[in-house]
């Protein structure tokens, strides 16, 4: 056996690795670190430094506390407004993505080859061609400013996504067993039940963590078919520098920009691989 | 009176398409939905695109006006080539970038799922906090300009992102410390996936390391690495919230994108006609990215099917 561990070509590829990965960090760690310290402390300093008197009440301040507008109630109504669109449109969107990639992949029926190719061109298509259609159809049934006209959206558009992960996974299970079933006189829904949702959980869970995550990020619809307290949390950073651009405080700021990455952040700490393996699906295909 | 109803009385027989409507609203409405929806929305919106709107659309014909208007505008002028700017270099970059760090990690080093996770984070973050936290670290006055000034070296300058030439690069860099994890991932599992019979082989026949990589593992790279550039360059063209967050297109309009052109005219100065022109543009430079890939995938499908 080869001496691996002292080689300096090995300590290099380490040095390396590890100044990328800390350069990598370095963004997350200013704002946690700024998160904690006092507005003056980073005034008289710069936006890089270690807190002097550990300023918990900013997490407080962006929680519930600084002024948007007329209303100071902090980010959480927006956290809130976040959340309402997004468990539900995940749930709906995944839902119906994997009833549609198994109608499309083990079912069958006529046409299902064309109807799953146009779905699937919602992948490539720029939002900003649905834009202005969507703003009149919300407005035409009541929905525009809502978090209902939003959970509509990202459902639908979602389907997109959620079928395509469903599908390219469903097409592996054996179709004999489905023409089993089918012979043994069990139904669209039966065979749904019986046999595919309880094979599912792998894509589901990769669906769940990619619609939720993508839907929780998501800011052109928000900023567009929302306004003022109807709006979901990205929209509302934004409007929070845009408000605190005159008096700075960005110790505030930063924690509130923690308390919006953490959904995200947690989903991706707990299901890591699931998270991976939804970016890559589709792609290394 | 059927034999199904005089055996079960109390529960008359249901025509067929009756008792599997439940089954035929669940595949086609959805399915229906979405895709009607992209089909009737795109071609909507390209017939807005040919007519007069300006604060609600109206009906008429205008033929190309909304095109030329806009792409005389200076503004969309600065957009597209910001696009072709933002766009070569993000993709060149973060190619780059993915590949070293595969490669490094490849390497069989101790905490490589960790390394992992260090790397891809970003991507599970919003472009609203990765653009807001990028901002302050390249703002002058808060960030690593300052923290340099604070140190002692006070001629250090690092402005780019006030500077009018540089500042579509504060736009690169966030977003290669954004996706460049994604291309890494792509690559990682590109670079697992080689035969290693191959590579036995040549380490038999007497290979180093830079040759094998150079001769056996790259060149087996290129499908991915096609695919990372389509995906990056999609990715690319509809910047929106980054820009939106990091620079909102300032200073001035230096770095300014399509995407937030098509939001200008549409939603703050309501030409409706002329943002749904610069949407179709939009839709037009990623045909043009996508339409050879999916030409060249064609090609490929074909040559493994008579293989």
């Amino acid at each position: 056996m080869r001496e691996r561990t002292f080689a300096p070509s090995r300590i290099l590829i380490y040095l390396i690795v590890l100044l990328i990965a800390a350069a990598w960090l370095a963004p997350l760690a200013v704002v946690v670190l700024n998160s904690l310290r006092s507005n003056e402390e980073i005034a008289q300093g710069s936006m890089i430094g270690w807190p002097q008197h550990w300023a918990w009440s900013n997490y407080l301040a962006a929680w519930s506390g600084f002024c948007v507008a007329e209303t100071c109630a902090g980010i959480r109504p927006y956290m809130l407004n976040s959340a309402l669109v997004t468990i539900p449109a995940t749930i709906f969107s995944t839902l119906l993505g994997a009833i549609a990639g198994y109608a499309v992949s083990l079912w069958r029926f006529r046409g299902d080859t064309w109807i799953y190719g146009i779905v699937t061109l919602g992948l490539f298509l720029p939002q900003q061609m649905r834009l202005l259609p969507w703003t009149i159809v919300l407005r035409d049934i009541g929905l525009i400013n809502t978090l209902a006209g939003l959970v509509l959206i990202h459902t639908i558009q979602g389907l997109s996504f959620t079928t395509l992960f469903c599908r390219n996974y469903y097409v592996a299970i054996p179709h004999e067993l489905i023409r089993a079933a089918r012979i043994d006189g069990a139904g669209f829904f039966r065979i749904f039940w019986r046999i595919i949702l309880p094979l599912s959980p792998p894509i589901l869970i990769v669906t769940v963590i990619w619609q939720f995550t993508h839907i929780w990020n998501e800011f052109l619809y928000g900023v567009t078919f929302t306004s003022g307290q109807q709006q979901p949390v990205t929209a509302a950073l934004i409007a929070l520098s845009a408000a605190v651009a005159d008096i700075p405080q960005h110790g505030v700021q930063s924690a509130a920009v923690i308390i919006a990455a953490l959904p995200t952040l947690l989903i991706y700490l707990l299901g890591g691989k699931y998270f991976v393996r939804g970016l890559t699906a589709g792609a290394v295909k | 009176m059927s034999n199904a109803a005089a055996i079960r009385p109390g529960r008359p027989a249901l025509p067929e398409w009756v008792r599997r409507l439940p089954e035929y609203l669940m595949i086609w409405v959805p399915l229906l939905l979405s895709a009607a929806h992209l089909v009737s929305f795109s071609l909507w919106t390209i017939w807005i695109s040919f007519t007069p709107s300006t604060l609600v659309p109206v009906t008429g014909w205008v033929g190309l006006r909304n095109y030329s208007a806009v792409a005389a505008s200076r503004n969309w002028q600065i957009a597209f080539d910001n696009l072709l700017l933002f766009g070569s270099a993000f993709v060149l970059l973060s190619l780059v970038t993915g590949l070293a760090l595969a490669i490094l990690l490849d390497q069989r080093i101790r905490g490589e799922n960790l390394l992992r996770s260090v790397f891809l984070y970003p991507l599970a973050v919003s472009f609203v906090v990765t653009g807001t936290v990028w901002s302050w670290l390249l703002n002058p006055g808060l960030g690593i300009q300052k923290l340099v000034h604070d140190l002692g070296w006070t001629s250090f300058k690092f402005d780019w992102l006030i500077d009018r030439d540089m500042a579509i690069w504060t736009i690169v860099i966030a977003a290669i410390w954004q996706s460049s994890g994604f291309a890494m991932a792509l690559f990682l599992a590109g670079l697992r996936s080689v035969d290693t019979d191959i590579i036995k082989a040549a380490q038999i026949d007497g290979a180093g390391p830079f040759r094998i990589y150079r001769r056996i593992i790259l060149p087996s790279l290129w499908p991915i690495t096609i695919t990372v550039v389509v995906i990056q360059l999609q990715f690319a063209i509809s910047t929106f919230d980054l820009v939106r967050a990091l620079t909102n297109g300032g200073p001035g309009i230096a770095t300014q994108l399509p995407a937030l052109v098509v939001y200008d005219l549409m939603f703050q100065r309501s030409l409706l006609g002329r943002g749904a022109a610069a949407a179709v543009l939009m839709l037009l430079i990623l045909l043009a990215v996508l339409l050879p890939y999916a030409a060249w995938r064609y090609v490929q499908r074909r040559r493994a099917a008579h293989a």
